[in-house]
């Protein structure tokens, strides 16, 4: 399970305020306290308040900012294409761009964009029509992103495919249905792509939203989820994706297996 | 058309290790694939092969196997050296004299013979103990002071015993071995206590305990090669070199021991073959360091060796 630390994200004040006032402190506090907490990258989303024609710039800055303290490589995360190629500019090691929908004008500039730079790629299983309602209409444009990456020479396995988890409180059917996209997607390609999700979206406006977080996470990875942006912060959040890996046999198992997750 | 080769694309490498000192160092590890798939990935080291060396003379070696060693059993100097003429990688020096029901030897006298096989010997040293943990815990460190410096080997490290042996390592700067019983989650743990002590994971190498071909060959071997795609898969705390003892367990097989007969043919040939068979399968399950007591032997697998490391990408 490779945890997506999403807290370098303009959405939450102190980053906002931090990207306002340039002020690295915040930024570097949490790039240095996801890495211990057990992130394998670091989600930099400048945050719908930076002006589109900034975005590039303070991509930029942030990234550099985070990876001057942490070893992780970095999840670059914004609707902007020239945002995200001033942050893959900048980047060490292999970046993962978030994200591409499945509009194909949009999977023609977020692919070739990913190969020039040997990074990774998630694609949302959504297009203009929005997001589809159950487990088949995501599967149809998770095919749609398998299709371009093997056109454009992507490896399946740097193809992360995120199926939209839905706050429970107002899309309650869709929790099931994400679940299933998951498991279906998983057979799509030998190699199988990857499988990602927002996690944290699922509880949105939710009551014991860490509770949410905690179970979704648990479910969605025995149907096959590789990867998600979440709260690592939530100790018992990343001691369950721990456990899941030893019960899935996918780490092995030693006394010690909550620390060497995250180390 | 074409055939396009499948390749697995692995995420982590073993880590590289380097026993002794320049200009006889040997280097073992560094793998980013499994073992002589040399297509794939990178094995830019071949697996090594030791030669056992007892600090007192054997009692229960068959005839076949004291002939190559003849006049100089009981002497681990002259031993070592004969070791090294047969064209052993290094010299695995076993501190038997140090076990109760032998000769109860002090980690003084060990010490003292490990030093002068040291001073003899150009060739990277392993150190063993004899097995017996509590005393294995006394000698080591002894045997460590004598030879400080020289990126030796020392082992075997158990559960209960691996904090003198590991201090020892740091101080002295040695490598150590992390002995399990056929148990990954045991092998992983005890590489994380090791490690945890500050002994940096690119010394430490890992012994599966293997049976020899016939007893637990395939046990043994699915363990390492489950210890190996895990490391390359990117679990940090396995991926590390292994070693087997495969002239310990070989030898004391009855089809080592037994005399040359009709129904199995000669004792020799036989016997060679179960020690050279038993090697040449954990270096497919990813073995990289071979503790073996037959010169002959020696020859055979370093064959064997040659072959699979040729090129085939």
């Amino acid at each position: 399970m490779e945890l997506i630390g999403e807290h370098i994200n303009g959405m939450f004040k102190d980053i906002r305020e931090a990207i306002i006032n340039k002020d690295p402190g915040p930024i570097e506090h949490w790039a240095k306290l996801q890495t211990e907490k057990g992130a394998r990258w670091l989600d930099i989303n400048t945050g719908p308040t930076v002006a589109k024609e900034d975005q590039p710039a303070v991509m930029e800055w942030l990234v550099k900012t985070a990876q001057a303290v942490s070893p992780l490589p970095c999840c670059l995360d914004s609707t902007n294409p020239e945002a995200i190629e001033a942050g893959l500019k900048v980047h060490r090691g292999q970046a993962l761009i978030n994200s591409t929908s499945a509009d194909q004008w949009k999977m023609d500039i977020y692919f070739p964009l990913a190969v020039k730079y040997n990074a990774k790629l998630i694609g949302l299983t959504m297009n203009e029509q929005g997001v589809p309602k159950d487990a088949e209409a995501r599967v149809a444009l998770a095919m749609e992103l398998v299709v371009n990456a093997d056109m454009r020479g992507l490896p399946m396995q740097d193809l992360y495919i995120d199926p939209l988890a839905l706050p429970a409180n107002v899309a309650q059917d869709h929790a099931p249905e994400v679940i299933e996209a998951i498991r279906q997607i998983k057979v799509l390609a030998d190699p199988p792509p990857k499988t990602t999700l927002g996690l944290s979206n699922v509880s949105q406006r939710c009551a014991e939203r860490k509770l949410l977080n905690r179970t979704y996470l648990v479910m969605c990875m025995a149907a096959g989820l590789d990867s998600a942006i979440a709260d690592v912060e939530d100790e018992m959040l990343v001691d369950a994706a721990a456990a899941v890996q030893v019960l899935l046999n996918k780490d092995i198992y030693c006394d010690a297996f909550l620390k060497t997750f995250r180390s | 058309m074409a055939v396009a080769i499948v390749k697995e694309r692995w995420t982590n490498k073993v880590l590289e290790m380097t026993i002794g000192q320049e200009p006889n160092a040997v280097k073992v590890g560094g793998d980013s694939t499994l073992p002589f798939l040399h297509f794939e990935g990178e094995m830019p080291n071949r697996p090594v092969v030791a030669l056992e060396v007892w600090d007192m003379e054997p009692d229960n070696w068959p005839a076949i196997l004291t002939e190559p060693f003849k006049g100089v059993l009981d002497n681990p100097v002259a031993w070592a050296k004969k070791c090294a003429d047969y064209g052993a990688d290094m010299i695995c020096l076993r501190l038997n004299s140090a076990h109760p029901d032998q000769m109860d030897a002090t980690p003084d006298e060990v010490a003292a013979t490990v030093k002068a096989v040291a001073e003899a010997v150009s060739l990277p040293l392993i150190v063993v103990g004899c097995g017996v943990e509590e005393k294995d815990a006394l000698i080591l460190p002894a045997a460590g002071e004598a030879i400080s410096g020289q990126n030796a080997l020392l082992g075997c490290a158990t559960i209960n015993n691996y904090k003198t042996i590991t201090a020892t390592c740091m101080v002295h700067g040695h490598n150590i071995i992390a002995t399990s019983p056929l148990d990954i989650n045991l092998a992983k743990q005890l590489n994380i206590l090791i490690n945890e002590m500050n002994l940096p994971l690119s010394r430490i190498a890992m012994d599966p305990l293997v049976g020899a071909l016939g007893y637990g060959v395939e046990y043994a071997y699915s363990i390492m090669e489950r210890a190996r795609t895990g490391a390359l898969n990117g679990d940090k705390m396995l991926a590390i070199p292994m070693i087997c003892f495969v002239g310990q367990e070989t030898w004391k097989t009855k089809e080592a021991k037994t005399e040359d007969n009709e129904e199995w043919g000669a004792q020799a040939r036989r016997a060679l073959l179960w020690e050279v068979l038993t090697a040449a399968s954990f270096a497919q399950a990813g073995g990289s360091i071979f503790i073996l007591r037959h010169p002959e032997s020696l020859k055979l697998f370093n064959n064997n060796i040659a072959a699979m490391m040729k090129q085939n990408s």
